[in-house]
């Protein structure tokens, strides 16, 4: 169904602390695409995009996973984000003695297993802070101490503009921000989708969010389930009457 | 999904585990009184000193052994070597001058490289004697003495040390104390006269290479009114099946309004018994201030104590401690507050892995007349598996209202969240691991100049590693 197929998730089972919450998700995103994953609160959204990352408190009942045709789910955690998966986290831990730009660097070499030189890379990072409209000295700073909510979730569109994943899932990036800050996230998710082979997977509340960009592709998942696929007039329409048609569906 | 845990293996210490080829021109075993008199003839004492040297041995052997703390069983002091003279005939200046096996110890351990680099002098201690001293011109011209102990003794110095040697740790202190005082070799001296700012550090470094050997070294700094100095001491030495033991003593004397920050990373193999005593007196308005990183050592009991004799006399200790498998690492730190406005902090962090036992404990003393003294003690630990263990034994003994005291422990794993967000940006378990380890242990890194940092870090990931590769 989807050309040049990225990510490509079939009947995916998971359970966290012994619940089953994902039962049996179908999903498929192909190179260059931007997909919106929506659902009421404990439909499981954040659970996919955790169980697809490796995050250790799910585990994997059932189902298959491939990224770029690979078995993303024998690999170690960063290995799939080596292999160019990213997810931004929601609550990101705060890690003293390393600064922002140092971390990336790191993660950077590691990921490819090639060595970044430290004044090319903090040319870069500089322009990227400006492209977001941050402050240059937001790199110095140890990874996410101290930061408020706000900027913790610029640190995180900063660390995917400079890691360059081929898969961005951005989970619910933009809730709890003030309007200053959703702008500086609308402005990293742009200047990211100008790499036309970059793709995304943005799990949001908030349409003001997606205003300015042209998605392919809307999933609703309630109940662990994908209950319905669509365009993005799919957005305005759960904008309107929220999830209770598909709610009723799946009761 | 792989739920594969990377094995955080065993530390390969490789790098300090080369011992060089005992060559030593003199070696003395186990303890009496005619070895203590040997040792002091070997070293050409004065008359005092040989006979403070008996009257501690005399001390040693009418005092019990600690019944606290961790065990010390596996200390055979019939066995231990009192004192190893290196075959280095005489303390050098010439770094060329110092023997070649022993050069190239420090060589390896980037010792005069460390000097070149950053630092107004040093010395290396090699087993029980001092093989190389040295200290730059331009610091040594604003009057600041910088020498082994022994040549001290003997010089314009020597009254000065016979007032000040084992006066703030005396012999009856403890069961080790009195050991030192009678077998004490090696060591520095150091003295900064009233005012003299010494704006880069002073090193000496410590290396213990004969078996079943005992380091005794004492080091004593003056510190004048108005005068500051940054000391820092590193320590290691390869293992050996039988055990060593350490038990140096420290004794400082900061002035009025002077400054002293004495700053130690300590990595001895892991068969040794580190039993070192530091202590500090700190007169009015002074300041003193300990940063301690402990890696090394079998056993270890540290715990240095300010005690703070003057208004307004201040006391900081940072303290890092990691204790990996077979180590059972008992550190903290013990201040007194004899004086008015006196003001301690302490901030510690405590590490253990691979069944490690690290065990911080504190005390803190504030005399009635201590009034309006403040104290802050803050340790926090981190096991990093489920087989390690850490304690906390903070003691408070406030003898007056007029004080004001805080205590906050904390004692955490590694969240399973921390290692997977910083995975999840491409670097593997191993060094996620590392890198919180290493951020835990800031509060200790960033106080030291870059290449201790550097060395100290690279200790962290060398423990947190293993031995892969």
């Amino acid at each position: 169904m989807v050309a040049n197929s990225l990510l490509k998730v079939s009947g995916l089972r998971a359970s966290a602390e012994d619940k089953e919450i994902l039962r049996g998700v179908d999903l498929e995103i192909g190179e260059g695409e931007t997909h919106v994953l929506m659902g009421p609160n404990g439909a499981g959204k954040s659970t996919l995009a955790g169980s697809l990352m490796g995050d250790p408190r799910y585990t994997i009942l059932d189902g298959t996973a491939e990224f770029r045709g690979e078995n993303l789910l024998e690999k170690s955690v960063s290995e799939r984000a080596g292999a160019g998966l990213f997810l931004s986290f929601q609550n990101p831990v705060e890690v003293p003695g390393i600064s922002l730009e140092n971390f990336i660097r790191t993660a950077l070499e590691q990921g490819k297993g090639e060595k970044v030189r430290p004044w090319v890379f903090h040319r870069e990072v500089k322009d990227t802070l400006a492209t977001l409209g941050l402050d240059e000295t937001y790199g110095e700073r140890d990874l996410n101490v101290g930061f408020s909510g706000g900027e913790k979730k610029k640190a995180e569109i900063l660390q995917m503009l400079l890691l360059k994943p081929s898969l961005a899932i951005l989970d619910e990036t933009d809730s709890g921000l003030d309007v200053d800050a959703v702008r500086t996230v609308s402005r990293g998710v742009e200047e990211f989708r100008k790499n036309e082979k970059a793709s995304l997977l943005i799990i949001t509340h908030n349409a003001a969010i997606l205003s300015a960009l042209k998605v392919d592709r809307v999933h609703v998942l309630v109940g662990g389930r994908i209950v319905k696929e669509g365009g993005p007039e799919l957005i305005e329409e759960i904008g309107r009457n929220g999830f209770s048609r598909f709610e009723e569906n799946e009761g | 999904m792989t739920d594969e845990k990377t094995q955080v293996q065993d530390v390969d210490r490789a790098f300090y585990d080369f011992r060089d080829e005992e060559r030593d021109s003199c070696r003395i075993d186990g303890l009496t009184g005619e070895i203590v008199e040997q040792i002091s003839g070997e070293k050409g004492d004065p008359d005092w000193m040989r006979e403070f040297r008996l009257k501690c041995l005399e001390i040693f052997n009418r005092t019990e052994m600690p019944d606290w703390g961790p065990s010390i069983e596996g200390l055979d002091m019939d066995h231990i070597a009192t004192y190893v003279r290196p075959s280095a005939q005489r303390m050098n200046t010439r770094w060329e001058d110092v023997p070649e096996d022993i050069r190239n110890t420090f060589d390896r351990l980037g010792i005069p490289k460390a000097e070149r680099a950053s630092l107004a002098g040093v010395g290396a201690q090699y087993d029980s004697e001092l093989v190389y001293h040295n200290i730059r011109e331009d610091v040594a011209r604003t009057g600041v003495v910088y020498t082994d102990l022994e040549s001290a003794l003997h010089g314009e110095y020597g009254e000065m040390i016979r007032t000040h040697f084992m006066k703030l740790v005396p012999p009856t202190d403890h069961k080790f104390a009195a050991l030192h005082g009678a077998v004490w070799s090696g060591g520095s001296f150091v003295y900064v006269p009233a005012g003299v700012k010494v704006e880069i550090p002073l090193q000496s470094y410590f290396r213990l290479n004969a078996a079943g050997a005992g380091q005794f070294e004492h080091t004593l700094i003056i510190v004048e009114e108005g005068a500051s100095l940054h000391f820092i001491e590193g320590c290691s030495a390869p293992k050996y099946n039988v055990a060593n033991l350490h038990a140096g003593c420290v004794e400082l004397y900061v002035g009025r309004n002077a400054t002293l920050r004495y700053s130690t990373i300590e990595n001895w193999s892991r068969n040794m018994y580190n039993l070192n005593t530091k202590r500090a007196l700190v007169e009015e308005g002074g300041k003193v201030e300990w940063i301690s990183g402990s890696f090394g050592s079998h056993v270890s009991y540290l715990y240095p104590m300010s005690i703070l004799n003057g208004r307004g006399a201040r006391s900081e200790f940072t303290g890092v401690t990691f204790a990996g498998k077979g180590q059972n690492l008992d550190t903290g730190c013990k201040v007194v507050h004899s004086a008015p406005e006196t003001s301690s902090y302490v901030n510690t962090r405590s590490i253990s892995k691979d069944g490690g036992v690290s065990t911080f404990r504190s005390a803190v003393v504030v005399n009635p007349k201590a009034e309006n003294s403040k104290s802050a003690v803050s340790c926090q630990s981190l096991m990093v598996d489920d087989i390690s263990r850490s304690d906390t034994i903070p003691a408070m003994d406030v003898q007056t209202s007029r004080a004001d005291i805080g205590h906050e422990a904390r004692i955490g794993r590694i969240s399973d969240e921390a290692v997977f967000y910083l995975m999840s940006r491409g670097v593997s378990e191993e060094e996620a691991r590392a890198l919180i380890v290493s951020g835990f242990a800031e509060n200790v890194s960033k106080e030291l100049p870059l290449e201790y940092a550097v060395e100290m870090n690279n200790l962290i990931r060398i423990e947190m590693k293993g031995a892969i590769g």
